[in-house]
């Protein structure tokens, strides 16, 4: 199958006055063409960091590509030109962001937030983007005469079916959605993703869903990444990393979801603190908070182990399985 | 939309009747006798009376009051001059569009200057641009306009020759006075811009705008100024009723016949209504300013528009159950 | 873990500041700012030792000199030696500045803040109230009370500082009303703090940072406004040194000393210049989110 994407040791770094925060470091990842990859972590684990790196978006002038390669469609688009770039953007790679309430332009109505995406990549008249932006509209729950409307007078879950109308309006091949239902109610949040997933197969859009919820992934990836401090410690199809989770930080993920069925007396989070980002140790970046620490977690950073098919684990412990 | 203008109208109109109390009663409460220092020492005491009567300062304040009113409002009259017994109402007439062009053209050259040098403070902050912006408009600020205006005579009446320093009479004797209120106007909108725009552009749907693909220059004119422009918009208002009061001094210096001029002359011989009509009728400008900014708002920022109509719509559909 | 709160407080409520005070003395600009008003305030306190001549020494035979060696910076119409006359204007400038300020400050925050905890009807009235004051240009409110109290020290402080109330009573109602909502007074509540205790120890600090970005902003408004005035001849009367009266009684002779009126105008800029470098320096160090 033909890869879309390819991460290879993506090292990305916001430099400040203050401090240099190592946001991503040595990130390796793919997708193939019809796919879903699911990116999970912790808030402030360089999920986002990666996404804005693949569009070529990151803060400037903080932001930083130290190192690494992304391939899309065998181009890297570190190197492309400013031009390009905004070709791609929106077209053939789009985004949706996490807070549809400040995503959206309030002085614009949405029908013309998605028109503008549509008349930027197609050679269309005026009033046919009006129509098409009509007809995206439609396709995502929400009725065409509501064109002229603006972003306050629709719900969140409204506004998010927008920003998905509009990242999907020029049928880009690669979908990145960053946690789009976190800021939804549980049950819009079902709506959307439900409503993506019919899109992407209507589409073939291959999509990097990055979510710290292991439901949500459950639902709608085939791939699945496990990221911390910048790092993807674990990655493997959905049944390894849920029926076969070796890195430590994994299982203490699946371990800290309540379940329905088991009474407990006490929640079991993972104990310790995720480490600042200016101050990374060069050793097993998980070891402060690991339940299996020994003295080499502390010498040496371990290397990723490819452990069966295409799981990898990040760990001095992986084991081979068959 | 007709409905948010009534509104706004409404409001207005009971702080320009505080306006014009307060005016009133402020000047009313001077401790010694205008018309006694109108007339001067050398006048007796029957003439003194006998003015006093004349101009109704016998009667309780409240009478007083209400005459006022109702003569501004039926009639249009501000009362007469203490001085020359002229009426105020046609001084006032008279003078006005000499400050209102004045005011009109310095806070058009203060946009002019301060809201593009605002906007590409913003996008390249830090820059010398930047940096040499916001000095110049920090010391704009500190300079009083009074000693601005001056410098200026000294530097380009008096030295170089150049320009009138005194009178109305023609373009070239606008350009000192215009320079001296529109200096101190273009920092403040500069300052606003900048910031309003720099807060603008940090916001989500700046992102979003860019993930489409779009052009950095359409981004900025488009998607962030258009939103930042509605601080800056209430900051020209506030500072138009500030060249209001600054025309005052602006006046005085250039010896420009203005509104502000008739009120420094009025302070001087306490002839107190035409102060207490030329303040009035400023601060009625003012409101009247403020009011149409309200308005601007309306047009400009759709949250406000829809919020009206979402009502009325409510209103109907709740008439419809 | 039974830690008292009200032990825990004050160390926060220290390090609150400190935390601000390190901030503001990294900035540049506001400390340039903090060190010319000290400047100033040690002229003023200091002009009897510091000025060469006193302000109203009349040198008859020595008028209209240009700045020398004897008079740095010149003499005016009376003989007078200007350098003098302007450090002794800063002890008029900076005291107009000071009290003015304090009698807007007071009565605005005493106003604001009673509309802002009782609100309802009594909001309403004093906002009103504000929405008049504020509907008049400051420097024809300043005139017009000026005019009706007459000359003098005073009656300039009084006028000056009426027409600075609306400011800070719009400003310390708003801080309440966004401080009584929030959670963390409920919190307080919750945990036993009584009334007193949370006004003091939580609401107070947040509301004081914007009242002295006010406070100092508002003094170099209040310089401006009283020179104003003494330029137009209300106000201060001769011979008191006042920088705008300087530059009114000069006015006339410009067109061959220019130096009258460049001196005390250059005086009155700087001052208002540090004032907004700190005021503006006190806004970035107190506001806890990161500008960057």
């Amino acid at each position: 199958m033909d890869k879309i994407l390819k991460i290879s040791n993506l090292k990305i770094q916001y430099c400040t006055d203050d401090a240099v925060v190592y946001a991503v470091n040595g990130v390796n990842l793919e997708l193939e063409r019809g796919k879903s990859l699911g990116l999970v972590g912790e808030t402030g684990a360089g999920k986002t960091t990666t996404a804005l790196g693949i569009m070529n978006l990151l803060p400037d002038p903080q932001g930083k590509y130290i190192d690494g390669k992304i391939y899309f469609n065998g181009e890297d688009i570190i190197k492309q030109s400013i031009q390009t770039m905004r070709k791609i953007r929106g077209n053939k790679i789009s985004m949706i962001f996490q807070d549809p309430m400040t995503s959206l332009n309030p002085i614009m109505t949405v029908g013309d937030q998605v028109s503008e995406v549509i008349r930027l990549h197609q050679k269309v008249s005026r009033s046919e983007a009006t129509i098409k932006s009509q007809q995206m509209l439609e396709l995502v729950g929400i009725p065409g005469e509501r064109y002229s409307e603006y972003p306050h007078q629709f719900s969140g879950g409204m506004k998010q079916r927008v920003v998905i109308a509009i990242a999907l309006a020029c049928n880009p091949e690669l979908l990145i959605a960053d946690e789009p239902t976190t800021a939804l109610d549980v049950t819009i949040q079902a709506q959307v993703l439900e409503l993506m997933e019919k899109l992407k197969k209507e589409f073939n859009t291959s999509l990097i869903m990055i979510t710290h919820d292991l439901g949500v992934v459950a639902e709608m990836c085939d791939k699945v990444a496990i990221m911390y401090c910048g790092e993807i410690v674990e990655y493997g199809t959905l049944r390894d990393i849920y029926k076969g989770a070796q890195h430590p930080y994994t299982i203490g993920l699946f371990e800290s979801i309540p379940d329905l069925d088991t009474k407990v007396s006490r929640l079991k989070p993972i104990r310790g603190l995720v480490p600042d980002p200016s101050e990374l140790p060069p050793t097993c970046k998980f070891a402060n908070r690991c339940s299996k620490v020994t003295e080499e977690c502390t010498k040496a950073d371990p290397l990723v182990i490819n452990v069966g098919g295409i799981h990898t684990v990040k760990c001095h412990y992986a084991k081979v399985v068959d | 939309m007709l409905t948010y203008i009534l509104r706004r109208l409404l409001m207005m109109l009971p702080v320009v009747v505080g306006v014009v109390f307060i005016v009133f009663a402020i000047l009313q409460l001077t401790p010694t006798d205008p018309i006694r220092t109108v007339l001067g020492d050398m006048a007796t005491q029957e003439e003194v009376d006998m003015m006093r009567e004349e101009m109704g300062l016998n009667d309780p304040f409240f009478t007083q009051f209400y005459n006022y009113v109702k003569n501004i409002v039926t009639k249009g009259d501000f009362g007469v001059s203490y001085i020359n017994r002229k009426p105020v109402t046609s001084e006032i007439i008279s003078r006005f569009p000499t400050t209102l062009s004045l005011a009109l053209m310095s806070i058009l050259l203060a946009a002019a200057i301060g809201i593009p040098s605002g906007i590409i403070s913003a996008t390249r902050q830090y820059s010398l641009f930047d940096n040499g912006v916001t000095l110049f408009s920090l010391i704009s600020l500190a300079m009083p306009s009074f000693w601005l205006g001056l410098m200026l005579i000294i530097i380009f009446s008096l030295n170089l020759r150049l320009l009138p320093a005194s009178g109305f009479y023609g373009p070239q004797y606008w350009i000192m006075p215009v320079i001296t209120i529109g200096t101190g106007c273009a920092a403040g909108i500069m300052r606003t811009t900048r910031s309003s725009m720099l807060e603008v552009i940090r916001q989500d749907y700046i992102r979003t705008a860019r993930a489409k693909g779009q052009k950095e220059s359409i981004v900025i004119r488009r998607h962030a100024l258009g939103n930042a422009i509605i601080p800056v918009i209430t900051i020209m208002g506030l500072q138009f009723g500030r060249q209001l009061g600054g025309a005052v001094l602006v006046e005085t210096i250039f010896a420009i016949p203005g509104l502000g001029k008739l009120l420094v002359d009025a302070t001087a011989t306490k002839d107190i209504p035409v102060i207490q009509g030329g303040v009035l009728f400023m601060a009625i400008v003012f409101s009247f300013i403020n009011l149409f900014v309200d308005i601007l708002y309306g047009f400009i920022d759709p949250r406000i528009s829809t919020m009206y109509r979402m009502k009325k719509a409510k209103k109907v559909g709740a008439a419809n159950e | 873990m039974s830690s008292n709160p009200t032990t825990q407080l004050p160390y926060r409520k220290k390090s609150l500041w400190m935390n601000a005070w390190k901030r503001l003395t990294k900035n540049r600009m506001a400390m340039l700012g903090l060190g010319i008003i000290s400047l100033f305030i040690f002229a003023a306190i200091f002009a009897d030792y510091i000025a060469p001549y006193r302000y109203d020494e009349q040198h008859l035979d020595k008028i209209f000199q240009f700045p020398n060696k004897e008079f740095l910076l010149g003499t005016d119409q009376n003989g007078r030696d200007i350098l003098s006359r302007i450090i002794y204007g800063a002890r008029i400038s900076l005291q107009v500045g000071f009290i003015s300020v304090a009698i807007s400050a007071v009565l605005g925050c005493g106003l604001g803040s009673v509309a802002g905890y009782y609100g309802d009807k009594i909001d309403n009235v004093i906002m009103r109230v504000m929405d008049v004051l504020m509907a008049i240009p400051n420097v024809l409110l300043a005139i017009v009370i000026a005019t009706t109290l007459g000359p003098g020290l005073q009656n300039l402080m009084i006028a000056v500082g009426i027409s600075s109330v609306p400011s800070f009573a719009r400003l310390i109602r708003a801080s309440i009303l966004s401080v009584k909502g929030q959670e963390f007074v409920e919190a307080a509540r919750l945990v036993g703090c009584s009334d007193a205790r949370i006004i003091f120890r939580h609401l107070i600090p947040n509301v004081l940072a914007p009242i002295i970005v006010q406070i100092t902003l508002s003094m170099a408004l209040s310089i401006l406004a009283a020179s104003t005035l003494s330029f137009l001849g209300l106000g201060i009367q001769p011979p008191i040194p006042e920088w705008g009266a300087m530059l009114s009684s000069g006015r006339m002779y410009i067109m061959d000393y220019w130096y009258l009126v460049t001196f005390p105008g250059i005086a009155i800029a700087i001052i208002i210049l540090a004032l907004n470098l700190l005021g503006d320096g006190l806004r970035d160090a107190l506001d806890p989110r990161m500008k960057k």
